[in-house]
């Protein structure tokens, strides 16, 4: 990873985080509705992991804190916020919002709510691209909390027996909502949990971008060479409650102010900084030009978007007719 | 690679002309036929590979297809019907099996959650080619954990379809169309009804998907059945028949959308229907049926639209209890009576 490479992640993470804040910002002011789940803390897993995949390319699905993968696989962050917002122009029309981007144009293949929900998806996904030939690889993101569900073992099971193309992305934050990892896992290191089905796996600091990024190519390298699935588990925490609805009391500040100390986008900046790279001014001004860019830009757009039409209620529930299938004939 | 017991043998020729054969063989001739024509297609779920499938729907798949096609799965219904609504989201047109529709409780949350929704929660951007064949019904003595009938449980969930064959020629068609759809569809197959034999006429073509057909016309009340209570309901009006009464019966084909109109229409010359069904009578398919043509046709009726159902119990291992348990035809012709001008 050259300079460049490094200031443009940083940019990247930069603009997740203040994205992301806005986001709280709206849903405070009740420009959003539903339920809201935030990144900030964790934004070198997806930013890291996909910067070694191909973006836009490969088939991505996580769970529902989604905007940010989305991003970075090549959503325009403008329908995401449209969505958010359960406007006609957002990504999923405002039939989904905030726990379902969908961008199927850039192989973003959705946020999902059902905890677990994914893995199946992901690993059919694989199956049907290895059948096509194809080279691009399925990416499923889930927590830590999702690998309880019985869907995580059952498609451990068939991704390592079919050796399918599939990286699973377990992003740690060490918490189930409320509950920590260790009162709700009897193994709390998660990477150990897939030996059962012997699937290659690592664990690493997921606030170091950098580090993320050369697991992440090994775990991408892996499973696009034809090897079968691979589990990477990174370590990482949510600055944020579980949704904008978690009081967060659950977590104590030492905690907090330890994990605030190792943030990825500090880290990452201090790094440039000390190295010559960057200075603190570029920083602030790189700050002011992304957040004018989500106020003038990204709000404004979601701002003066139309609402779906509720005529329109029942569109998209089913495709159109096929006339092989009702008008009769073979 | 050791060559299994079954073979290009194993698969039915298709006919020519018309000719006999038993739901399963039509079933087996459009997954051969659809898995020709189309490479996305492909099969999955337990024992349809080596096995040749419980009922022998996919006989001799496996043999012609590969392993790749047509897929052996572990016990894990939640999961590999996860795993297909996947395929379906990149191009493929994966046919699941279920072995039976009481471990398709197990897959509600791929079905249910997953498949249903997908299209509209991403705003018309994704489609859900996905088939989900399971058998159903009381068959004999198989106790309440293998006799469900579930379709009233899939019937309130918008974005499914839901079609019922019962005869070789529905077989065959509805499964080649299911498979051609863009949507999800599930096909409700009937544990006693793959033995039996029909009539088949590829030529002959097939009528729309979610079309009722009209099995006997009759002018004095309509027997509104599927799968196989369709054959309790003719059983039925054969015996009214030798008392003059003549009972129309209309195979519904499909159950989620319904043919409303060719049962209005129907309804507008006979004034009077029972709805037969073999699923339990409460809050079943037979009271949207009711509800539906209520609406829509109440000032057609002579007499109250009425059921006759499974009673309110899981299936019982016994078979007398078993046969108590479900329509029969006596119980048919007892509830036409009921409706019928004294």
């Amino acid at each position: 990873m050259n300079v460049a490479d490094k200031k443009r992640l940083l940019r990247e993470m930069l603009f997740a985080r203040r994205f992301e804040e806005r986001c709280y910002e709206a849903y405070v002011e009740r420009k959003i509705g539903g339920f809201l789940h935030l990144y900030p803390g964790e934004e070198a897993c997806a930013l890291g992991v996909l910067e070694a995949a191909r973006p836009g390319q490969d088939y991505v699905i996580t769970g529902y804190r989604d905007h940010v993968h989305a991003i970075k696989c090549g959503t325009d962050p403008k329908k995401i916020m449209a969505e958010l917002y359960g406007k006609e122009t957002g990504c999923s029309r405002g039939r989904g919002g905030s726990m379902h981007i969908f961008d199927v144009e850039h192989h973003f293949m959705g946020g999902y709510a059902l905890v677990g929900g994914p893995f199946p998806l992901a690993a059919g996904m694989a199956k049907a691209l290895k059948m096509q030939g194809s080279d691009d690889i399925a990416i499923c993101f889930l927590g830590d909390a999702a690998n309880n569900q019985g869907t995580f073992h059952e498609t451990m099971n068939m991704a390592a027996l079919w050796q399918l193309p599939v990286l699973f992305v377990c992003e740690n934050n060490l918490y189930g909502i409320g509950t920590r990892i260790d009162r709700s896992t009897a193994v709390v290191d998660q990477y150990k949990r897939v030996a059962a089905y012997n699937i290659p796996s690592a664990q690493e600091d997921g606030q170091d971008i950098e580090k993320v990024y050369k697991a992440a190519k090994k775990a991408v390298d892996h499973v696009r060479s034809g090897k079968g699935p691979y589990f990477l588990e990174l370590m990482t925490y949510r600055y944020r409650g579980h949704s904008m609805s978690d009081s967060n009391a659950y977590r104590s500040k030492d905690e907090e102010r330890m994990w605030s100390n190792r943030d990825p986008i500090i880290m990452l900046r201090d790094r440039l900084i000390e190295a010559g790279e960057l200075t603190k001014d570029d920083f602030k001004a790189m700050d002011t030009e992304i957040l004018d860019e989500i106020e003038d830009e990204i709000i404004a757009f979601a701002e003066s978007s139309p609402e779906p039409r509720v005529e329109d209620l029942e569109k998209y529930v089913f495709a159109e007719n096929d006339p092989w299938v009702y008008g009769g004939g073979r | 690679m050791k060559r299994s017991h079954n073979d290009h043998a194993g698969l039915i020729a298709p006919a020519s002309a018309a000719a006999e054969l038993q739901v399963w063989e039509a079933l087996n001739l459009a997954l051969n036929e659809a898995m020709a024509v189309d490479d996305a297609v492909f099969v999955l779920g337990e024992d349809v590979g080596v096995y040749g499938g419980s009922y022998r729907v996919t006989q001799g798949l496996y043999a012609r297809y590969g392993e790749w096609r047509v897929r052996d799965t572990p016990i894990s219904e939640g999961s590999f019907t996860g795993l297909g609504v996947g395929a379906a989201l990149v191009g493929g047109r994966p046919v699941v099996e279920i072995m039976t529709v009481n471990f398709a409780l197990l897959a509600l949350d791929a079905i249910v959650n997953m498949a249903a929704k997908l299209r509209y929660m991403s705003g018309g951007q994704l489609r859900v080619p996905l088939v989900v064949r399971m058998p159903g019904g009381v068959a004999h003595q198989l106790a309440a954990q293998h006799s469900q009938r579930l379709e009233h449980m899939l019937m309130n969930v918008p974005g499914l379809r839901i079609v019922a064959p019962g005869t070789p020629q529905d077989s065959y068609w509805q499964l080649r169309q299911a498979i051609r759809h863009d949507d999800p569809v599930i096909v409700l197959e009937h544990e006693l009804l793959y033995f039996d034999k029909g009539t088949f006429d590829h030529a002959a073509g097939a009528p729309p998907l979610h079309a009722a057909a009209v099995r006997r016309p009759g002018r004095d009340l309509t027997l509104i059945a599927w799968h196989r209570m369709v054959q309790v309901a003719q059983q039925a009006a054969e015996r009214l028949a030798g008392e003059g009464i003549e009972a129309e019966v209309i195979d519904l084909r499909s159950l989620r959308p319904i043919d409303l109109p060719l049962l209005r229409e129907s309804l507008g010359r006979t004034h009077r229907a029972l709805v037969v069904e073999e699923d339990c009578r409460f809050a079943g398919a037979g009271a949207e049926i009711v509800a539906a043509l209520t609406e829509a046709a109440f000032f057609d009726l002579d007499a109250p639209l009425r059921r006759v159902a499974a009673a309110d119990v899981p299936t019982p291992y016994n078979g007398e209890l078993e046969r108590a348990s479900i329509p029969d035809v006596d119980a048919v012709i007892e509830a036409a009576r009921g409706i019928l001008p004294a």
